[in-house]
């Protein structure tokens, strides 16, 4: 019979190994699958997966620009999940914090450049923030189900956006706000537009400095929750609520504060999406990213940098599955099966690193303690 | 008057069109609470609607093919079988989709929440994919089964119509596929399932307290993968229905179900966990997705606005039932908790 | 012969782990239609040995004869089987379905139905012939203890079992409730069933028992005819000959009032009274015992000056510095308390539960304590690292490393070293510590007691809350006997007996028992 155990501790080793095999094994299912579709020679098949990524610049450009939103997103969710807090609501959240960027982007433009692109961030920082606090506020007052919460906050910000695309709409009846102040012949040329800042190619500098600026959040992140008293605090609460208090921690104080630092990174990165990417705002702009970063800030066990690395993987993925998309005649959603996939993989293979499997024959009596 | 009697009409559009979304929603969320009463926290059903909504679609499509010829002397029984052959595929693809989460949750007890929304994005995937790639074929309308699921008795409704002259009653009640009709037997099975039989009692003991359950001798496993299997099943009969009844069986990749789907989750807690509330509350939702139809121009974004109640009621009902505390409005005790015994 | 016996147990042996004999050679029978008491001290090892019969547990080692047939019971499912019927203390019950729901859960029905008025119907029956209260429409999350403990024993009724157990079922009843479930247990007794109830209330044994059988330590004493028994030789039984352990105690000197506490009352989430009028004083080097049956309100005697429970108006919690400053500490929670700067410590009973933080590394969990000495946003570390490796160093922590190691993963004895070396660690003027020693080794316990008569000589107020008479009576200055979360006496341990502390443990005053 099979015998399954809880593991004890794991060494990081084999940790890791497990999780590589699982990612090689996910990724050969990959090439399996568009091998039964596409019939084409898998080297074939495996040049286009890399060149997704890798193939031009601007593609190099297009993969780390995905990958730090994603990371930012994801690492924002990480005081929130250390605290065992299900936030999954960083979709809303980042929705949010882009609104209020986008308000500044379009409104008080003319406020000179740095201290505009600062006061979006800020705004964004605080609408986020506020997105968040919300669910952390009703779970420490009456203990209201956070995961339930946070998915329906996600929602209303999608609707409050879709608000605001109706009534700022650029052309009538699109729904659609349009590219904000990116017509030369206007006063608000590029205003709020981080490369804005800085002159040559515009979009390598835009994404340039929100790599920059997502690598300084990662290492923020890192340090906050790993050095200060208010980190402390937080692992403390998602170990147990009752040493907390024991410690003298207010369990209540640390949910509101947590969850407002978690959707302020959110509403961060939501800034960080409309002002050096998107340079709009649609129901869109948060593109599902919301969601998978749970599942990478999960699967990272809200360490930091190894969200950047599971965010890379991700859009690798992403990107692989559009570029086979393009070049074998597929359609666009081919990615997200691929993606699907390896988070399945690397989802499951978490089973073998909690838990060890054993065959034995032998029924064994009475139970160890 | 006459503006009251287009006020009447353009009423009863919105509510037909309600009815079908509302159809939907109850779908997915009836499947939820099948899934959630067994503590199953299921994220996946936009995905799994997706899937059942694909599957529905292919099955019929290749039905459709396969014996057309066969139309001609089967007569009233080729559109049946052909809408017998799509809702099993539908219920079928999406039990594949269940089983795959609950493979993962139950047996690899990985978490809900995640394994859930992975499932979302594969379920999306895979049905957009899918539908996306039909329009290459050819064909792509399962016209014999769409028109049958869609049918309805047309003597029933007019003769309605004519007793309630003004209002359409007829039209309003009985011009609608099967389906809405099945999805309300569906609540009230469900209804009677959970509460009134010793398989529904168990499952609800699994979803509350798993190690009591386990105590009192139920196969927790089994009971864990029957319900999420079967729930999935459910839900997918949404997708169906959405891609036989409203897009008249045909593919169209928009975010519509994935969205319904959504709802569907927030009509769980909602009708808190409740199968019969689940009825009305669905076609409230599908109510409030079409109200600007009602009032149109009342101001701009108005239509979002009024798209945003079904979730902001939802969060009141969530914040009413933290505070009243009442134990029967509560989510089941252990939804989103993986067990495990330790084997002696 | 010409009655077999219900239950016979034949040298059962249960070891966990290497080192720890729970139930060491024991033999005990069941008569069919007699009420056994299993009587001992907390850890003497008859949970453990009714968890055989249960299906929790199986034995390492003898035989099992259930109607003088040997069986093999390897699960619950087994033991009921053989019409065995277990009621734990914490009861497995589902809170929002009713009591007929729980009753019948998990059985096999006719047509899979749930027929309630059937159900029903049964229920009243079996309440009716034995007497029990119940309303099978009830919800058990609107029931008291007492209902839900009627529930548990009316559900294995209803299974048909045969041969009840009951493990400690007063420690959660009033004593009104205690006398309906004994008229219940004497119903059932006439009806033939068996009944082994596990306790060490003694006059709740002398009440309702047929016999007593007593466990000590693991090993099986004998058994009396409850007529011929008397608390006096009941105690003797199960708590044995003094047996002088050597535990250096200097003599008290310089005590001072430390922690007065008056009147002091709280209860529980169910509005249960767990501490009723509790007044003493801790003193300033001294060591205060404080003994009792588990669950007498220690716990939460404990917790309430730590500021972990909402004491009930009219109770009064006085804090008297070194220097003579008086502070009240009722309302405070623990941070109040750390602001107010008493150097207050405890080491509670639940480590990783209450005290510790299992999947943190020895640094982190100094922390606890020291993080917020730092000034800033830092938490302090190399504060917490310095007195982590003072703490390994000077209480011999076998470790492989202070930084990485989640220290749930070290053995018993080395997790509670390091939780007194953190809490002495800040000199306190009032150290608490519950069942410090429980799971420890000989050496360890040493260990601990030495720390803490060391706290005591500097002047600290240290509560010890034990379960080993002959510790408390050694390592004590005084003893504080709670029972039913009352004070039913403060002994001077120099001169007390362990026969005179168990008396005061198992009863209650006797205006509470009319």
């Amino acid at each position: 019979m099979i015998r399954i155990t809880k593991r004890d501790g794991i060494s990081s080793l084999l940790s890791v190994a497990i999780r590589v095999l699982a990612v090689i094994a996910a990724l050969i299912l990959c090439l399996v699958i568009t091998f039964l579709f596409t019939g084409r020679d898998p080297l074939r098949v495996i040049t286009e997966m890399v060149g997704g990524s890798f193939g031009t610049t601007k593609r190099m450009w297009e993969f780390l620009q995905r990958t730090m939103i994603l990371s930012c997103i994801a690492v924002g969710l990480a005081p929130a999940f250390k605290m065992h807090f299900w936030n999954i609501g960083a979709e809303g959240q980042m929705l949010m914090g882009g609104l209020g960027a986008l308000i500044l982007m379009k409104f008080c433009w003319t406020i000179p450049s740095l201290p505009l692109l600062i006061l979006m961030a800020l705004l964004a920082i605080v609408f986020g923030a506020i997105w968040g606090m919300i669910p952390g506020f009703f779970k420490a007052k009456w203990n209201a189900n956070e995961t339930l919460f946070t998915l329906m906050m996600n929602y209303i910000a999608i609707q409050i956006v879709l608000y605001f695309c109706t009534i700022w709409e650029g052309t009538v009846g699109t729904v659609k706000i349009g590219i904000v102040n990116g017509k030369a012949e206007e006063a608000a040329y590029h205003k709020g537009w981080i490369g804005e800042l800085f002159t040559g190619n515009f979009n390598d500098k835009d994404y340039m400095w929100l790599v920059l600026i997502v690598l300084v959040v990662v290492v923020a992140m890192w340090a906050y929750l790993r050095y200060t008293k208010q980190g402390y605090e937080i692992s403390v609460v998602g170990d147990s609520v009752n040493t907390a208090k024991y410690a003298g921690i207010r369990v209540n104080k640390v949910y509101v504060r947590s969850m407002a630092i978690s959707g302020g990174v959110c509403g961060f990165a939501g800034f960080l999406a409309v002002s050096a990417v998107s340079r709009t705002l649609t129901e869109s702009t948060a593109d599902g990213r919301g969601f998978t970063a749970i599942i990478i800030a999960w699967l990272a066990h809200t360490n930091p940098y190894l969200m950047v690395i599971f965010a890379a993987l991700y859009t690798f993925m992403e990107l692989a599955g559009k570029q086979m998309a393009s070049a074998f005649q597929l359609n666009d959603y081919y990615s997200k099966i691929l993606t699907g996939i390896v988070l399945f993989f690397v989802l499951g293979c978490e089973f073998f690193t909690n838990y060890k499997v054993r065959f034995s024959k032998k029924h064994k009596g009475g139970a160890a303690k | 008057m006459s503006g009251f009697l287009s006020f009447l009409s353009s009423f009863s559009t919105t509510l037909t069109f309600s009815i079908t979304f509302g159809t939907v929603i109850l779908f997915g969320a009836l499947g939820e609470i099948l899934s959630e009463k067994g503590g199953n926290l299921n994220l996946g059903v936009p995905g799994i609607m997706y899937i059942g909504a694909i599957g529905s679609l292919v099955g019929a499509l290749w039905f459709q093919g396969a014996t057309g010829s066969l139309a001609g002397s089967l007569g009233i029984f080729y559109p049946i079988l052909c809408v017998i052959v799509c809702l099993i595929f539908a219920f079928g693809m999406a039990m594949l989709a269940g089983l795959l989460f609950a493979y993962l949750t139950i047996s690899l007890r990985t978490n809900q929440n995640v394994t859930g929304l992975t499932l979302t994005i594969f379920g999306t995937g895979i049905a957009n994919y899918i539908g996306g790639s039909l329009g290459s074929v050819g064909t792509v309308r399962a016209d014999v089964t769409s028109d049958a699921i869609k049918a309805y008795i047309t003597p029933l409704v007019k003769w309605l119509d004519s007793l309630t002259d003004k209002f359409n009653l007829g039209s309003l009640l009985f011009r609608h596929g099967f389906m809405v009709y099945l999805a309300i037997l569906v609540a009230i099975a469900l209804w009677y399932f959970l509460t009134k039989t010793r398989t529904g009692l168990s499952l609800r003991a699994v979803g509350e307290n798993t190690a009591t359950a386990d105590a009192a001798g139920i196969n927790i496993n089994k009971y864990k993968y029957l319900s999420t299997c079967i729930g999935a099943g459910i839900s997918g009969l949404g997708g169906c229905f959405y891609v036989m009844e409203y897009i008249d069986g045909l593919w169209e990749t928009s975010a519509t179900i994935g969205a319904l789907g959504w709802l569907a989750v927030a009509l769980v807690i909602f009708a808190t966990w409740k199968p019969m509330r689940c009825i009305w509350g669905a076609y409230l939702f599908g109510l409030l997705s079409w109200f600007y139809f009602l009032v149109p121009g009342l101001f701009k974004g108005s239509d979002k606005i009024f798209q945003m109640l079904p979730y902001l009621f939802t969060l009141l009902v969530l914040i009413l039932v933290s505070l009243r505390r009442k134990p029967e409005d509560q989510p089941p005790a252990s939804l989103g908790k993986a067990y495990f015994r330790e084997e002696r | 012969m010409a009655q077999t016996n219900a239950i016979e147990l034949r040298h059962i042996t249960k070891r966990f782990g290497q080192k720890v004999i729970a139930n060491d050679d024991i033999s005990l029978d069941l008569h069919k239609g007699e009420i056994l008491a299993l009587l001992g001290e907390n850890g003497s090892g008859k949970t453990t040995l009714m968890n055989m019969l249960g299906g929790i547990y199986f034995p390492d080692e003898g035989q099992i004869f259930i109607d003088g047939e040997e069986v093999t019971i390897r699960s619950p499912k087994d033991s009921f089987r053989y019409g065995i019927g277990m009621i734990h203390q914490h009861f497995k019950l589902v809170d929002v379905f009713t009591a007929a729901e729980n009753i019948v859960l998990g059985l096999e029905g006719e047509k899979g139905k749930l027929d309630k008025s059937s159900i029903r119907k049964t229920v009243r029956e079996i309440a009716e012939r034995y007497g029990f209260e119940i309303d099978p429409d009830q919800k058990v999350y609107d029931m008291s203890v007492s209902q839900k403990q009627t529930v548990e024993i009316v559900k294995v009724l209803y299974r048909g079992a045969n041969v009840l157990i009951l493990d400690e079922p007063t420690a959660v009843l009033t004593p009104q409730e205690t006398d309906k479930l004994f008229a219940v247990m004497r119903n059932m007794k006439k009806d033939g069933k068996a009944i082994i109830i596990i306790t060490h209330k003694l006059h709740e044994v002398l009440d309702v028992s047929d016999r007593v059988a007593v466990l000590r330590k693991g090993k099986y004493i004998g058994d009396v005819e409850t007529a011929t028994a008397t608390q006096q030789s009941l105690t003797d039984m199960m708590v044995g000959r003094a047996v002088s352990l050597n535990i250096d105690r200097p003599k008290a000197e310089k005590c001072v009032e430390r922690l007065v506490v008056n009147n002091l009352t709280v209860r529980d989430k169910e509005g249960v009274k767990k501490l009723d009028n509790v007044s003493f004083a801790a003193m300033g080097g001294e060591i205060l015992g404080i003994a009792g049956v588990a669950g007498s309100g220690q716990k939460e005697l404990l917790e309430a000056i730590a500021g972990l429970q909402p004491e009930e108006p009219g109770s009064e919690i006085r804090y008297i510095s070194p220097e003579g400053n008086e502070m009240s500490l009722i309302g405070m929670d623990p941070l109040d308390i750390i602001n107010a700067g008493i150097l207050l410590s405890f080491v509670p009973e639940d480590r990783f539960g209450a005290g510790l933080v299992g999947s943190m590394p020895i640094v982190d969990n100094i922390k606890l304590r020291t993080y917020r000495d730092h000034k800033g946003i830092l938490a302090d570390r190399a504060k917490a690292q310095a007195l982590a490796d003072r703490i390994v160093l000077d209480l011999e922590v076998v470790t492989p490393n202070t930084n990485v190691i989640p220290i749930r993963r070290l053995s018993g004895g080395n997790v509670q070293k390091v939780l007194v070396g953190r809490e002495i660690s800040s000199s306190p003027t009032v150290l608490m510590t519950a069942y410090a020693v429980r799971g420890l080794d000989i050496n360890t316990s040493y260990m601990i007691y030495n720390l803490l008569t060391e706290q005591k000589m500097k002047g600290a107020a240290v509560i010890y809350v034990g379960e080993d008479l002959d510790v408390l009576l050694e390592l004590c200055d005084r003893i504080m006997v709670l029972c039913g979360g009352q004070v039913s006496g403060i002994v001077d341990a120099a001169t007390a007996t362990k026969e005179e502390i168990g008396l005061l443990m198992t009863q209650f005053r006797r205006e509470d028992k009319a």
